[in-house]
Parts: structure tokens; sequence; C-alpha cells
């Protein structure tokens, strides 16, 4: 038995194996739900499905959810498409989250609102960018290593948040900042209409075409290209390659920034040190998923989402820990990831040595 | 007759849907030596590989002293008595000779430096092998290297013996001193097989000639029986002649002057010192050395991408008749001074182009800027790219198929053709041929040709020294660094360039009719 690289497949081909690595992933999930809990798989499915497409409300929390994903994902995109491995969008979210925080609470009630929104978008973009831009400019410069380097950061920024947390604590020794500007609104993004999340929504869905025209269309998205392909072509074409790596970083953390801006303004309208909640890390494999495809990045982090939400559920209902939950999610993962080894290669078996002629 | 050392019966090996191999019949017999000849990428290497056990064939058996056998590793295969020397070196650094020989032997006895310095001795006295047991390998030659490599396989006793293109990294005179030890070798009843695609050595060295084309088993012939004409034919399937047309420069004019450079690599080590000399307009000038004599560093210095430490770059240029000096310029300066150099560089996929990018934004590589807009333009580049598809017979699906899934050949004709597109005064190219089937060999060198009767001045680095003399109207020879000199293409003979290329001492001599 050996194992033997394929040519490119068939389009349709290579979604049949994700098809069927995902039936596989559901079959397995099921046989280790009966195992273990003895419930009915049928239902948990169900459940999982109710989790997430439910009621209206589900719906609408399933695709804030999406977008909030999204949105780190498509920060997080041009650095890995540079092959600049940045794993601290974590922390990029977190200080962009701060930024707006600390400019609701300064300026809340001081100034109008309107231009409050427009200082916490400044803010966060400018928050998320130098997090971001510190450790470009180390790599330019010394040639750091950017994944040390970045995942540090992200520390610092967790701790800045507990940090200020305290500082700005609502109630004395909670520790929480607690809803900021409850009763006056200031700072908190407006709803359109009846609904609370679609402004966040619509505004990832026009950053993700802004990313697919600027990735694909753009001589700076070009430029990214090739140097993540090779350094020694972008010297050869005379690219300046730590320029791009700092012009890169800036964008990709401003991005972070402004998804940071997005769940404390538009979303929580609070911050603490679970407010990214782990999208900067599950946005790394949406984007790797999606082969960088801004536009594929939709799908691959509805699904993620949509798992999660799912498992979280089956854990509720059926009175199972968050353990459980994270053992289907974990299951389904694998299959999913792993199937792109049946995309990329076939297995042969070779039994013995055929007699020739 | 005896029974064949080794006998291949049907072997196939596919990589994807490439098929390396393809039904492969092939007979070694005890002292001989077998050529196997065959284009770059007509699985010469990967059925080799088989034999020594570093791939796996899909299908056919493998027969050693008629015995049907599974070779299933290297240890596998030396097991069998069967080495293999590859062309990439695997060798320590730090280590000495001897220490690189028995290095990972685990026969259960003591560790003895000394006792296997007496063997290894006593190897080479026997084939008269020119290698001090205790030299370290960073102090060798590349010759010395290969050296090693060749004991290590005889000290684990193999009696049949693969050398993978052993030739590529030598010298002529190294290559006659090789090819006397093999000699011997086979007077002691050892099979040799010798990968090559060059035919004068087929002919010199080999008793038989299997040849390979396209990964299929095409004929053995006895060498005594064959000439050069019918191996090509064999080799590429049809008649082709096989002569460059060289025309006399017209009205030489200096285009691109070099003087005085020196510069050091990332480590400080000197790699070219005090070099001088003229690439002339309508000339093509080129540069023989062995591998690693400085010949990147020049180029890359020249094109704004290798910082040098003294020295002047100046480029006349014909356009206006000023005259800028290239130093500590980037590319992109040299460029906006309105320059137009052409490179060619060695590394294809690693430098020239990018192999995950489709064939239209490769064209655009060197001129995306172009223009104020923060878009790219692909309009020309695609109506480039559709051109030399055309003009240069490129092989591919379409203009939007990344460039690493065409062939080698392929590969380098969109390169070139791209390089020429902006219609150079210098052109500069490294090893464009290397890895290249004939044809588009040929191709290339008259593609060089051509810029040259159009007034660029070509520089041209070569590793085959009759096409250098046969291509080229000047050859510059480099040897570690240092220019030793430069000859007429002419007049030239390839004896005298291997001098050049080898000696240690650097006379002034050689230097004296460079200039002329």
């Amino acid at each position: 038995m050996h194992i033997v690289k394929r040519d490119q497949m068939a389009w349709y081909k290579s979604w049949l194996i994700r098809a069927a690595a995902i039936v596989a992933a559901l079959i397995v999930c099921a046989l280790v739900t009966v195992l273990l809990t003895h419930k009915d798989p049928i239902k948990v499915y169900a459940t999982m499905f109710s989790g997430a497409f439910g009621t209206p409300r589900r719906i609408w929390n399933l695709l804030q959810n999406i977008a909030m994903l999204l949105c780190v994902s498509l920060a997080v995109t041009p650095a890995f498409k540079m092959k600049f491995w940045n794993i601290g969008a974590e922390g990029q979210v977190l200080v962009g989250g701060l930024a707006t925080a600390a400019c609701m609470i300064l300026f809340g009630g001081k100034i109008p609102n309107a231009l409050l929104i427009l200082v916490l978008v400044v803010a966060s973009i400018l928050a998320g960018a130098i997090w971001a831009v510190i450790p470009a400019l180390f790599k330019a410069k010394w040639n750091t290593n950017e994944t040390l380097f970045t995942l540090m950061m992200n520390y610092v920024g967790i701790q800045l948040v507990s940090y200020f947390s305290m500082y700005w604590e609502a109630q004395k020794g909670s520790g929480q900042i607690g809803i900021i500007n409850q009763s006056t609104r200031a700072g908190w993004l407006p709803r359109i209409g009846e609904y609370e999340y679609l402004l966040n929504i619509l505004i990832v869905a026009v950053i993700t075409v802004l990313m697919y025209i600027y990735l694909k269309y753009s001589k700076h998205g070009y430029e990214i290209s090739v140097v993540g392909e090779s350094q020694n072509t972008a010297r050869y074409i005379g690219v300046n390659v730590k320029k791009v790596i700092i012009r890169t970083m800036i964008l990709s953390g401003a991005v972070c920034g402004i998804a940071g801006f997005l769940l404390v303004s538009g979303t929580n309208h609070t911050i603490n040190t679970t407010t990214a909640d782990g999208r900067g890390f599950t946005a790394i494999m949406v984007s790797w998923l999606a082969k960088f495809n801004p536009l594929f990045m939709v799908l691959t982090s509805f699904l993620l989402v949509f798992l999660q939400k799912g498992a979280n559920e089956i854990a509720t209902v059926f009175g199972l820990n968050k353990s459980f939950s994270d053992i289907l999610t974990g299951i389904i993962l694998f299959f999913i990831i792993g199937c792109e080894f049946f995309i990329n290669y076939r297995i042969v078996f070779r039994h013995s040595h055929k007699e020739v002629k | 007759m005896a029974v064949p050392a080794i006998e291949l019966k049907g072997v196939t090996k596919r990589f994807g849907h490439v098929v390396a191999n393809k039904n492969v019949d092939l007979v070694v017999n005890r002292g001989e030596i077998l050529a196997i000849l065959g284009e770059n990428g007509s699985g010469k290497t990967t059925l080799m590989n088989m034999i020594s056990g570093i791939y796996y064939p899909d299908e056919g058996q493998i027969f050693i002293d008629g015995e049907e056998t599974q070779i299933r590793s290297p240890k596998d295969a030396f097991a069998h008595r069967i080495g293999m020397i590859h062309q990439h070196f695997k060798l320590i650094d730090l280590f000495s000779a001897t220490e690189n020989v028995i290095l990972g032997i685990n026969n259960g006895k003591k560790y003895n430096i000394k006792e296997a310095e007496k063997q290894v001795r006593e190897i080479t006295d026997r084939y008269g092998f020119i290698l001090d047991p205790q030299k370290k390998i960073y102090d060798m030659s590349v010759s010395e290297k290969q050296t090693v490599e060749i004991i290590k396989v005889l000290y684990r006793g193999a009696d049949i013996l693969i050398l993978d293109e052993p030739t590529a990294v030598l010298t002529p005179q190294e290559t006659e001193k090789l090819f006397a030890v093999l000699r011997r070798m086979r007077e002691d009843g050892k099979s040799i097989i010798i990968i090559t695609h060059k035919l004068h050595e087929v002919l010199a060295i080999s008793d038989r000639v299997s040849v390979l084309r396209k990964g299929e088993y095409i004929a053995t012939v006895n060498t005594a029986d064959t000439d050069e004409s019918q191996l090509t034919e064999m080799m590429v399937g049809k008649k082709i002649s096989l002569n460059i047309e060289r025309t006399d420069p017209k009205e030489p004019t200096d285009r691109l002057e070099v003087r005085g450079v020196s510069c050091e690599d990332s480590m400080g080590v000197r790699v070219l010192e005090d070099v001088t000399f003229t690439a002339r307009g309508g000339e093509i000038l080129g540069i023989a050395g062995i591998a690693g004599s400085g010949q990147r560093e020049l180029l890359e210095a020249i094109a704004g991408l290798q910082n040098t430490s003294t020295g002047d770059i100046l480029y006349h240029n014909p356009d206006d008749g000023q005259t800028v000096d290239l130093r500590h310029k980037t590319p992109t300066e040299i460029r906006e001074l309105g320059v137009r150099l052409s490179f060619v560089p060695e590394d294809r996929l690693g430098m020239g182009l990018v192999g995950n990018m489709d064939i239209i934004d490769n064209m655009m590589l060197r001129s995306y800027k172009k223009g104020r807009s923060v878009f790219l333009a692909r309009k020309e580049p695609r109506g480039l790219a559709e051109k030399v598809i055309n003009e240069l017979e490129v092989v591919t699906p379409g203009a939007t198929t990344p460039v690493r899934r065409l062939s080698g050949g392929n590969v380098q004709k969109v390169l070139v053709g791209r390089e020429i597109a902006s219609q150079p005064k210098v052109l500069m190219a490294a090893y464009p041929v290397r890895g290249l089937d004939i044809n588009s060999s040929y191709l290339i060198y008259n593609l060089l040709t051509k810029q040259k009767e159009n007034g660029t001045a070509v520089i041209f680095v070569g590793e085959d020294l009759d096409v250098l003399i046969e291509l080229c109207d000047r050859i510059l020879v480099l040897n570690s660094g240092r220019i030793t000199g430069i000859v007429d293409g002419r007049t030239a003979n390839k004896e005298e360039i291997g001098l050049l290329m080898t000696k240690t001492a650097h006379g002034t001599e050689a230097k004296t009719d460079a200039h002329s």
C-alpha cells in the first residue's frame, strides 16, 4: 500500500468528497452519541438544526456569529496569503474592542453620537493596526518569528483588557465593566429597523466584497501573492518585501480592529477577556479551508458557526455537558479537514507482484 | 549466456497522471558499463531510484541474479549490493572522508576509525582514486566529494554501482579521471550504470547503451555499433540537426562595463573578486566555470540583487548615449533609469516566475506597476501570454494554467519569452537550457542568437562547454569568483577552458588576450 499524489481534481468531485466526509462524520458522531449517551442520534441531529435555525432569533444569532467570525477570517487572510503567520488576531480584535469601549466610556454623552461612532471606528482600527504592525516591524527589521510574536501579543492584549475591566468596573469588586452607556446608548451601533444585528452583517458583507477585490484585482493584492509565493521572486521584480509585510499587517490588524468595534459597539456593548471568544484562532481554520478565497469563507464560517451552535444546543437540551458538544465538533472537523488528504492524494493498494504477461 | 546482474521486466512508475516510467525492460550484466541515455525528464533517474530502493514500482518485476526481488528501501538495495551515487551529494561537511564513509553503518562491530581508514585506502589504491581519507569535506572540491560518495558505496560492498549524471559537475580533465576509475572497476567485475544525456560520454565510456524516451524504453545497443546521430534519433524520436548558426557580430559596441567588482556573501566570504569585463551589443558573451564560481552573484550584482563592496557597473545607453552606474541600485531604480536589462535567472520557479500563478499573471511580474491605477491591468499581459504561447509553442492547456503545472521546457519558454518581450538591450541568462529537451534547448539558443543579431548584449552562463564554444562569440571563465581568462569562442577548445576553470594560481597570462 502506498500513497500517490493526485492531479487537480474536477471541482464537483472534490465537493463530492467533502460532502461524503460530512456524512461520514455524522455517522461516526451518531455512533459515539449512542454508545456514550444512549440517546437517539436522529433526535440529536434534529436538535442540532433547531439549535441553529429553530427560531428567528436563533437565525439572527447564527448570522451575527457568522458575520463576526467571517470578519476576523477576512482580517487574517491577507497575512496568511503572504505566508505571514498572524495568529495574533485574537489580541488584535481585543485591543480594537478595548479602544472602542474606552472611547465609549470616555466620550459617551460628551460628543454627538454620530461623531462618537466615527471616533470609535477610527480608534478601533488604529488599535488593531498598531497591535499587528509591531510584530511586522520586528519581522521586517530583525527577522523575528512572527508566529511566537503575534501569539505573545495576544496575552498582552488579554491582560490589558483585564486591567481595564478592574479600572472601569461597574460595581466595586465585580471586575466587570458591565453594559456601557446602558441608559444613553451612546456609541451603540444603531439598529436598522427591527433587526438588531443587520448593520453588523451588512458591514461584514461589504468588507468581504472589498477584500475579494483587493486580493484579486489590486496591485497590492498581487504583491501579497508574490511575496507569499516566493520572496526571491519579489526581490527579483523589485518589490520592497519589508514594505509589503508592514502594509499588509496594518491592513490585517485594521480589519481585526473593526471586528473588535463590531463586537463591542454593535453586539455586546461591553468588553471582557472572552469577547473575541477564540475567533482569532477559528478564523485561521476558516481562511485555510476556503483556500484564502473571501467568498468561500462565507461558507466555511457558516459551517463552523453552525457546528458550534448545534453542538451547544445538544449539550443543553439533552443535559449533557459542554465537553460532549466539543467531542462532536471535533469529530466533524477532523473529517472535514481530513478529507482534504483524499482530495490531494489517493491510496494505491498493491497486493503482490503481478506477473507480467 | 550468464545470468544478468539485474533484470527489469515491465516496470512502470506513475506520479499522479504523469507516467515517469512505462513498461521498461532492462538488463545489466556483470563486468560491464551500461549507459542509460535519455533527455531530461525521460525517466532515467526514476528508473534508477527504483533499483536503489528510493521508489517502489507500481507494476513490474525486478530480478537480481535471476531471482525476483523486492527492493523496498536503500537498505534492501545495499543488501543486494546495489549502491547509487546521487547527483546531489549527501555528505556532512564537518566530517572527514572516512567518517562520512562509515557513517550509518551498523554492523555490530566497534567503531574503529583507524581500521576504516585503512580500508578506505585499500579501495582508493585498488581503483586509482586520489583522496586523502582524513581530509574534511569542506576542504574538498566537487570532484573529491564525488569520490567520497563512490567510496561510500564501494565500502558497503556494492557490486552494482549507479551513477546519476556524474560528469555534470566535473571539468573535462576530472571527467577523464573518473572514467579511468570506472574502467578499472569494470575490470574488477563490477557492474556500472551511468546515467547521462551527453552523447560523446556515452560513446567514450560505455559498453552498451539503453535509451529511454518520455519514460518509455526504446532499445539497447552495443556502443561499438552506434554513433551520435543514431543515438540522438533514438533519444528524440526523430532526426534533427544539431547546429547552432553563429553569425558574426555586427558593429559590436560596448554596452555593459563591469569594472573591478568584488562582493561577499551573507557569511562574509568573498564570492567575486575584482571582476572586470565588457559585454558588447551584438555579441554573446559566454560565462564558463564550475558551478558556484560566482556566476550567480555576478549576474545578480548586475541586476541589482546583490550588494557589491567595490567596483562599478556601467551601462552605456544606446538610445541617448548616456552612461549610468548600476551599482547599489535596486531593480526598480535600474528600470526607472531607462536601462533595458532582462534577466533569466537560474532558479526559474523560485525567482523568475511564481509557480502557483497562471501564465498571464507571470507575464506581468515585471510590468504590473505600470500606470497610476491601484488595480491591475490584465489586458496587455493576456495578449503577451497568448503571443508567447503561440510564438514559442508553449504546450499548455491555456493562458490561465499555473506555470508549475507546465513541463520544464515550457516553463523556461514562458520565462524567456517574457524577458525578451521587453526588448532588452542587455539580456542575461543563467543556465537557460538546464533540464530542457534537445528541441527546446536549440529553440533557446536560436532566440539568444536572434537577440544578438538585434544588437542586444547577451550574457549566457552555461555549463556545457561544447555549447558555449559553439554559441558564444567570447567566453569568460570564472574560477572561485575571479576571471581566469576571456577567450574567443571561435578558436577556443574545451581543454583550454577546462584548465582555466580549475587552475589554482590566478595568472595574468590568460587575461592578456582577453581585452583585445
